[in-house]
This record gives structure tokens, C-alpha cells and sequence, in this order.
């Protein structure tokens, strides 16, 4: 579902982000390098729970997965496409894995069997220190090389990562436009009627899932070199947390939500300086409290604000009409 | 041999902890299709009323009264009041979503307001143990397996054959039909919110000794309590008792002769097992086919 | 003449309840089988247990020989069977004719080729043929929600009949509707049936209308086969007339 775009509007924001980044310091690329990132992440669940309608509760260990496939690779020479390419098809793989049994029984299953998998995946990284460098992780994780070009300076490799985010929502745009995205919408709104017309929705969610979990290890891939460093404690169950908050924020089955839902909580933690302690606390909240009063995230708000102010200004118009034809 | 038993034993008294927050969980979806997310931290959570408590010069027995009574109150009462009523009107989603914000929220909180060191707990059974049957038993098994026990009975003399335990269940099963009949199904369902809370104090009374009460307790123990739920069967009470026993059992033994390493892991096998082999749980009933 | 559909004692119980109590009968190619009975006599269960919807708790259902019982309703679909629901089942927020073309869009290629290829899934043109045919032309474009609820009956059916469907199950298609739509929409069912030579089940209360279009007639009391035939013997049986009377 897309919000009513506002073309020049959304003009405004590209245009911002690949022009404002070149007055920022460094820990201003970083941060927005990371909005890129954990926006990527936040569209593949997007895809599961806005679109499909699943919680997954391991989006942030297939983050890990991601971002250990890249750092294991790159750190033996590989070049960081081919770490993407793994990470996509292996992330891809578990997801079926994980859901086709799951989705197979109960719908509402998926999110426990999520839940456990972030538990071993976690255990995994921490344990398997043969391949993953244990509790210590794996350091010093490189940039690529594109093109002959180093994205080793903080600018380069925020405009990569941007690329990487420009390609993945037009994939998504292209998804969601397919008859795939007809689908999406049927088994959102009425999945009895939905099997009735054909939809395997059973498919369909698997489908979302399985590719919702791949960006996950997508937006991993890119995380690795960001950071530099790669450990377990990154990839708990708190990512896919606070992940999922994110997608829930900005608007669950909204096509921009994520982009809104990374912004919010990549910018709280600098918002509440000096509250460092509480922002998670304050985050927990507000997610409550926008569920209770709007499941759809802040541009579900403006969503309905838009919708009401248009209708208000539709019967105003129609009223007007009527006067001015009764009035001789 | 005797350490097998043994481990056999220990294993039952963890299966029983399990247990007792499974079947609290099972309570919450089958009377209100609630699935809370936040168990884990209901669990962790008492422990540090009766901390606070003791702190403010309480002795245990009143600490333990006093973190009962919060625990019903606001884990119970207030969690329905404020985000479980006002959120059912959007559905199971989010709902389910809103406890997992929850769990965050009561995670944090304790780890910020409290301390995000392991606390000791005074725990209910002296600290030794007693020989039975040419077995070393600890009193605290035996003190986790009576309680267990004895409120698995309550529990389900409650349901069963009291007035008020029928009209919950009819509640649970057929709420517009429990209406009709004129069961008071909204008194019903906050009587299962009630319960809840005192099951999750009770449970956090007596896993805090071994554990130490910690603010990250909720993540192994909610896992737990989820994982016993669907094993035994996603809408039976009785399939949680047998769920988490069963958790248990398989948690322990496996601790000693299977790598402790991967102790995490084995929730994950069991859960994986019982749904591609037995979809409804050990002792689930088929539901009906939604979709 | 072959059956399409056939149901072996087909029984479904709830709990303490048997909604349906070891119905058999079969649906012959081409006719138009109206299935009647007085209210709470298992008709709409029985539509759900042949369907998929609902599991049997016993009995079987065959569709063109082959075992269907509780085979999924997306599977049935794909094998030829489409369905119209009771309480009106379209989707609000997509226009009418993306309603149409979404009917049709599972039975088009694979899961794959639909998510690389056009975004009409090639049913623009079927689509419009359709909405053509029952006269919603001017409301193509309209939200489905929109709509009023006799134009929101016939675009049901028009979904139901996209992909172009062996057997048509429809759940009580009169229910609501106008005078004027009931027309159109029994001139369309007769106009689609003689064209495509599609097979019709219909559950119906309106007396008038399955005598009017139905070429054979089943009655159901209490979940049980009380009486099977033309329409015309159906009408003057008298134990079909005490069942209704009885309610």
C-alpha cells in the first residue's frame, strides 16, 4: 500500500540524501549509513509482516548471518558480491526452511520458530568460533573494491550502501506492482476469499518470508564493512526487536514505512543523548502506545489525516455546489 | 544409574517451572487469544518485586505475599486494563506485537531501575540434600515439584469443579454461546489475566534461587514457556504441563551428556520435531482448518 | 451424463452437533443443481466441507472421479471449482476490475513468470470482456468498496466465473438483492451457463428463483437428503412442504 506520494516531496529527500552527506563528518555518514542499512533489513520484514502478515522474530539473526558470510569471506579475500550472493541464497534457504513446516500447521507458529532460530543462530555464532572467531567475532572486516574504486572513505561507502538501498526498493516496487502485490492484498484483507480465487496463500507467505529473510542477510553483507567488527552481541534478539519496531513505526504494509521506521530509530538513541539508558525503554512505548491508538505506524497517521482533510475538502466542495445551484 | 535419576529428578522440577508459566500462557490465548510474548519477562519480573520488598525491610514470607500481589495487579489487572483491551480490537497481530514491545519495555526497565547484575534470591528450600531411594535429591527439586504439583491441582480442582472454573472454560470455548448462557464472560476473562499473574510469581518464586534473579531471564524462560505450549499441544492445559515437563527432562539430560554449549539449541530441535511430526502437539486436538 | 461432483456420505460434526449428517448425491455435468431447505439445515456447511473450507468428519467428495476431500480450496480452484460466499466476499480497496483480474491471475503460468511479467497478468482484456458481459462498464475503474451491494453481488459472481470454471458453487446469490439486479443477475447465470456450458450448484431460500433457474432440485432437512428431483415434483412433495411449513 502506498501512501499518496508527494513527488516533489519525495524529490526533496533524494536529493538530500546524495547531496547533504558531502558537508557531514564522519559520524554523520556513519549514522545515515546506517539508516541505509537497517532500512534494507526493516523492507524484507516489511515484506513478511506488513505484506504477508507473519512475525518474524529473526530478522536480526539473519542480519547476522549476512554480515558473518561477509566478514568470513572478505576477510579470506573474496570479493563482497559474492559474500551478497551467499548470503541471499543461504538466508533465502533457511527461510524456507524454517517456515515451510511452520506456516504448514498453525500461522501463528512462524514467530515462535523464528524466535527459537534466533536463540541458536546466536548460539552458533558464539560458540563456532572455528568460523565465526567465537565471543572475540571476526575484526577488521574490509570495504570493497568497485569498480577500482576504494570505498574504504566514509563518503564512498555511504553512497554504496545508498546504491544497494536505491536497487532493493526497486525490486520491491517491482514486487509489489506484480500480480504478486494483487495477491499480497487479497490475503491481507480476506484470505478466505483469497484460497477460493486460487491464491495459495500458504505460498505466498513462504515467498515473502524467504525473501524478506534474504534482505535481512542482504542488509548484513553491507553492515560487516560498516562497522568494521562482527560479534555475536550484535545479532541477538534485540535486532530483530527492534527491527521489528521499526517496521511497526513507520507503517506496517506501507511501502515507505521502513525508510520512516529506520530514520526514528537510528535518530532516537541521538535524540535522547544523555538518556542513553532509556531510550530503549522510551522506544518500547511508543511502539505501544501507536499500537493501541494506530496499527499503522506513523504514515498510517498521516494516512488518515490526509484521507480525512481530502474528504472534508470533497463534501465541503459538494456542499458548495448545492448552495450555489439552489441560490437562483 | 543414580545419576541419570538424578538428573531425571532436577529435570522434572525445571519441567515443572516450565510448565506452570506454559500453562499460563496457554490460559491467556485460549480464553482471549492473547499470545504473550512478554511470559518470559512476567516471569522474571516478581522476583524483583520481592527484591525490592525485602530491601524496603520486609522479611521473605511478606515479600513473597507482596510480590504476589503486585504481580496479579499489574501483570495481571493492569496489563489486561491498558494494553490488552483497548489493543483486541485490532486483532491477535497486534497484540501480540504490543507484548513483544512489551517485553522489551519490562526488560529494560529492570535492567535500567534495577540493576543489570544477577541478583541472589533467597530460595523457599534449605540447601541441601536428601537421599531417596539411594538417590541425592535436593530440597529444592522437592520444594519446586510439591508447589508445582500442588498448583497444578489447585489449579485444576479450579477449573473443574468449581462454578467459576466451568464458566471460564465455557468462556474460553464458545464465548458468544457463554454469553447467551449468561456467564459474565469479560469477569471470566480477566480471572485468566488474575491467574496468570499469580502463576508467573509463584514460578518466579521459585526458578530466582537457581537462577539468580537477572533482567535477562525472560529470554530463556519465555522461549521455554512457548516451546512447552505448542509441544504439549498450542490449546490444552494439560499439553503445557506435559510440554514443559517434558522440556525439562530433555533440557537436563541433554546439559549433561550432549554438549552444554548447544543447551539453547535443544528448545529449538524439540519444537522443530513435534511440528513436522505431530502438528498439534502431543496432546492437542486438531483445530478446525482455517486456512 | 457424467459427474462432476460427487458427495459419498458426507458427514461434519461440531462437538456435539452433526451439521451434516451422511449426504450423498451428485452433480451431473451441465445442469444447474439447486440445493434447498429450510434455515439451519446444514446447506451452507455441506458447501464448506465440499469445498475445502471445512474438513469432513466423514464421508467422501469426488470431483470428476478423483478424491477432492479436504483438498484446499486453492487446489480445487485450479482444478476447475469456483465459489461465490453468502456474506459478499470482494475485495473493497481494489478496483473492479482488479477484483477481475486477480480471479483469473493464480490460474495464469506460475508463481514465477507473475512476478516477472506484466501487472495485469495478460487479463486486462478477459477482464473488461467480462465486466462487458455483466453490464458494469462505467464502474471499471471504481473502487470495489463503492459499489452498491446488487452491483457488489454481480461482480462476486464475475469473479467467480473468470477463470473460466468447470463447476460454480454460488452460496445464496439472491440473498439481499433487489428486484431489478435479481433479474439481471439470473439473466446472467442463464446467459453464462449456455455459453460456457459451466456446471452450477446453487444454495438458495428464494423459492422463485431456484425454480426458475434450477434444472434439478436437492433438499436438505437436519442435515439429511430429504427429497431430490425436478423442480416442479420437488415443489409439490409433501414432505418437502411440512419441513418448511414446520419452521
Amino acid at each position: 500500500m502506498m501512501a499518496r506520494l508527494n513527488y516533489a516531496g519525495l524529490a526533496i529527500a533524494i536529493a538530500f540524501l546524495i547531496l547533504a552527506p558531502l558537508e557531514f563528518h564522519r559520524y554523520g555518514l556513519y549514522i545515515l549509513s546506517q539508516w541505509a542499512v537497517m532500512t534494507i533489513a526493516a523492507i524484507g520484514l516489511n515484506l513478511t509482516l506488513g505484506y504477508a502478515g507473519q512475525v518474524s522474530l529473526a530478522q536480526g539473526a539473519f542480519v547476522g548471518v549476512g554480515a558473518y558470510c561477509a566478514a568470513i569471506l572478505t576477510t579470506h579475500g573474496w570479493p563482497l558480491v559474492g559474500a551478497a550472493a551467499l548470503a541471499l541464497a543461504l538466508c533465502f534457504v533457511i527461510g524456507w526452511l524454517l517456515g515451510y513446516p511452520a506456516l504448514r500447521v498453525q500461522h501463528h507458529y512462524l514467530a515462535f520458530v523464528t524466535l527459537a532460530f534466533s536463540t541458536l543462530a546466536f548460539l552458533v555464532f558464539r560458540n563456532e568460533s572455528w568460523l565465526t572467531g567465537g565471543t572475540e567475532g571476526i575484526d577488521g572486516v574490509p570495504r570493497p573494491n568497485l569498480l577500482g574504486l576504494s570505498t574504504t572513505p566514509h563518503l564512498r561507502y555511504y553512497y554504496f550502501c545508498l546504491f544497494v538501498l536505491a536497487l532493493v526498493t526497486v525490486a520491491m516496487l517491482g514486487l509489489v506492482r506484480s500480480p504478486w502485490g494483487r495477491a499480497f492484498i487479497a490475503l491481507r484483507e480476506n484470505p478466505l476469499r483469497a484460497l477460493s480465487l486460487g491464491v495459495d496463500t500458504r505460498r505466498y507467505i513462504l515467498m515473502a518470508f524467504a525473501i524478506g529473510s534474504a534482505l535481512g542477510g542482504l542488509a548484513g553483507v553491507l553492515y560487516a564493512p560498516l562497522v568494521g567488527l562482527v560479534e555475536p552481541p550484535a545479532f541477538t534478539l534485540t535486532l530483530s526487536l527492534n527491527l521489528l519496531m521499526m517496521v511497526i513505526v513507520g507503517g506496517s504494509g506501507y511501502f515507505l514505512g521502513p525508510f520512516l521506521g529506520a530514520l526514528v530509530a537510528v535518530l532516537l538513541p541521538e535524540w535522547l543523548r544523555g538518556l542513553e539508558n532509556y531510550y530503549l525503554i522510551f522506544y518500547a512505548l511508543l511502539v505501544m502506545g501507536l499500537l493501541i491508538y494506530s496499527p499503522t505506524g506513523l504514515i498510517g497517521i498521516a494516512d488518515r489525516f490526509l484521507t480525512a482533510r481530502r474528504a472534508r475538502a470533497a463534501s465541503a466542495a459538494r456542499a458548495a455546489l448545492g448552495a450555489s445551484i439552489e441560490r437562483p | 544409574m543414580a545419576n541419570f535419576v538424578a538428573l531425571l529428578i532436577a529435570g522434572l522440577a525445571t519441567g515443572a517451572l516450565y510448565a506452570l508459566a506454559a500453562v499460563g500462557f496457554t490460559l491467556l490465548w485460549q480464553t482471549s487469544q492473547t499470545i504473550n510474548f512478554a511470559q518470559g519477562e512476567f516471569v522474571m519480573l516478581p522476583a524483583f518485586f520481592m527484591l525490592a520488598a525485602m530491601h524496603a525491610g520486609l522479611p521473605f514470607w511478606a515479600a513473597i505475599l507482596v510480590g504476589l500481589a503486585l504481580s496479579m495487579a499489574i501483570l495481571g489487572f493492569a496489563f489486561k486494563r491498558l494494553l490488552v483491551d483497548p489493543m483486541l480490537q485490532h486483532g491477535v497481530l497486534p497484540l501480540a506485537i504490543a507484548t513483544m514491545a512489551l517485553s522489551t519495555f519490562l526488560k529494560e526497565s529492570v535492567k535500567t531501575f534495577y540493576s543489570a547484575e544477577a541478583s541472589p534470591f533467597p530460595s523457599i528450600a534449605p540447601d541441601s540434600d536428601i537421599r531417596l531411594l539411594g538417590v541425592a535429591v535436593s530440597w529444592q527439586s522437592i520444594a519446586v515439584l510439591g508447589v508445582g504439583i500442588a498448583t497444578v491441582v489447585a489449579l485444576q480442582f479450579l477449573l473443574n469443579r468449581t462454578r467459576t472454573g466451568r464458566q471460564m472454560q465455557a468462556a474460553a470455548q464458545n464465548p458468544t454461546v457463554a454469553r447467551i448462557l449468561g456467564v459474565p464472560v469479560e469477569r471470566m476473562i480477566l480471572y485468566t489475566f488474575l491467574i496468570n499473574g499469580a502463576l508467573v510469581a509463584l514460578t518466579s518464586l521459585l526458578i530466582s534461587p537457581i537462577y539468580l534473579a537477572k533482567f535477562s531471564n525472560g529470554d530463556t524462560l519465555g522461549l521455554a514457556a512457548f516451546i512447552a505450549a505448542i509441544v504439549g499441544g498450542f490449546n490444552q492445559i494439560r499439553g503445557a504441563i506435559v510440554g514443559g515437563l517434558l522440556l525439562g527432562v530433555v533440557d537436563n539430560l541433554s546439559a549433561a551428556y550432549v554438549s552444554t554449549q548447544y543447551r539453547g539449541a535443544i528448545p529449538l530441535c524439540l519444537l522443530i520435531v513435534i511440528i513436522l511430526f505431530k502438528p498439534n502437539g502431543l496432546l492437542g486436538r486438531a483445530e478446525e482448518r482455517t486456512v | 451424463m457424467a459427474a462432476v461432483l460427487e458427495a459419498f456420505r458426507v458427514s461434519k460434526r461440531f462437538g456435539g452437533i452433526t451439521a451434516v449428517d451422511g449426504v450423498s448425491f451428485e452433480v451431473r455435468e451441465g445442469e444447474i443443481l439447486g440445493i434447498i431447505g429450510p434455515n439451519g439445515c446444514g446447506k451452507s456447511t455441506l458447501f464448506n466441507c465440499l469445498l475445502g473450507q471445512l474438513q469432513p468428519s466423514a464421508g467422501e467428495v469426488r470431483l470428476d472421479g478423483r478424491v477432492t476431500t479436504g483438498m484446499r480450496p486453492c487446489d480445487l480452484n485450479r482444478l476447475g471449482v469456483s465459489r461465490t460466499f453468502q456474506l459478499l466476499q470482494i475485495f473493497p480497496k481494489l478496483s473492479v476490475r482488479e477484483n477481475l483480474i486477480l480471479a483469473a491471475q493464480e490460474h495464469k503460468g506460475t508463481m514465477l513468470s507473475r512476478l516477472f511479467g506484466p501487472r495485469d497478468a495478460g487479463l486486462s482484456a478477459a477482464a473488461d470482456q467480462m465486466i462487458a458481459f455483466f453490464k458494469l462498464g462505467p464502474l471499471a475503474d471504481e473502487l470495489a468498496g463503492g459499489l452498491s451491494y446488487g452491483q457488489q453481488k454481480l461482480l462476486d459472481a464475475a469473479m467467480a466465473f473468470m477463470a473460466g470454471p468447470r463447476l460454480v458453487l454460488l452460496d445464496e446469490p439472491a440473498g439481499g438483492v433487489n428486484l431489478t439486479m435479481l433479474a439481471s443477475l439470473k439473466d446472467r447465470l442463464k446467459a453464462f451457463h449456455l455459453e460456457r456450458g459451466a456446471t452450477f450448484v446453487v444454495i438458495e431460500h428464494n423459492m422463485d428463483f431456484v425454480m426458475s433457474l434450477c434444472t434439478r432440485v436437492l433438499v436438505l432437512a437436519e442435515g439429511r437428503v430429504l427429497a431430490e428431483g425436478l423442480p416442479a415434483e420437488v415443489r409439490a412433495n409433501p414432505a418437502v412442504i411440512e419441513a418448511y411449513l414446520g419452521h
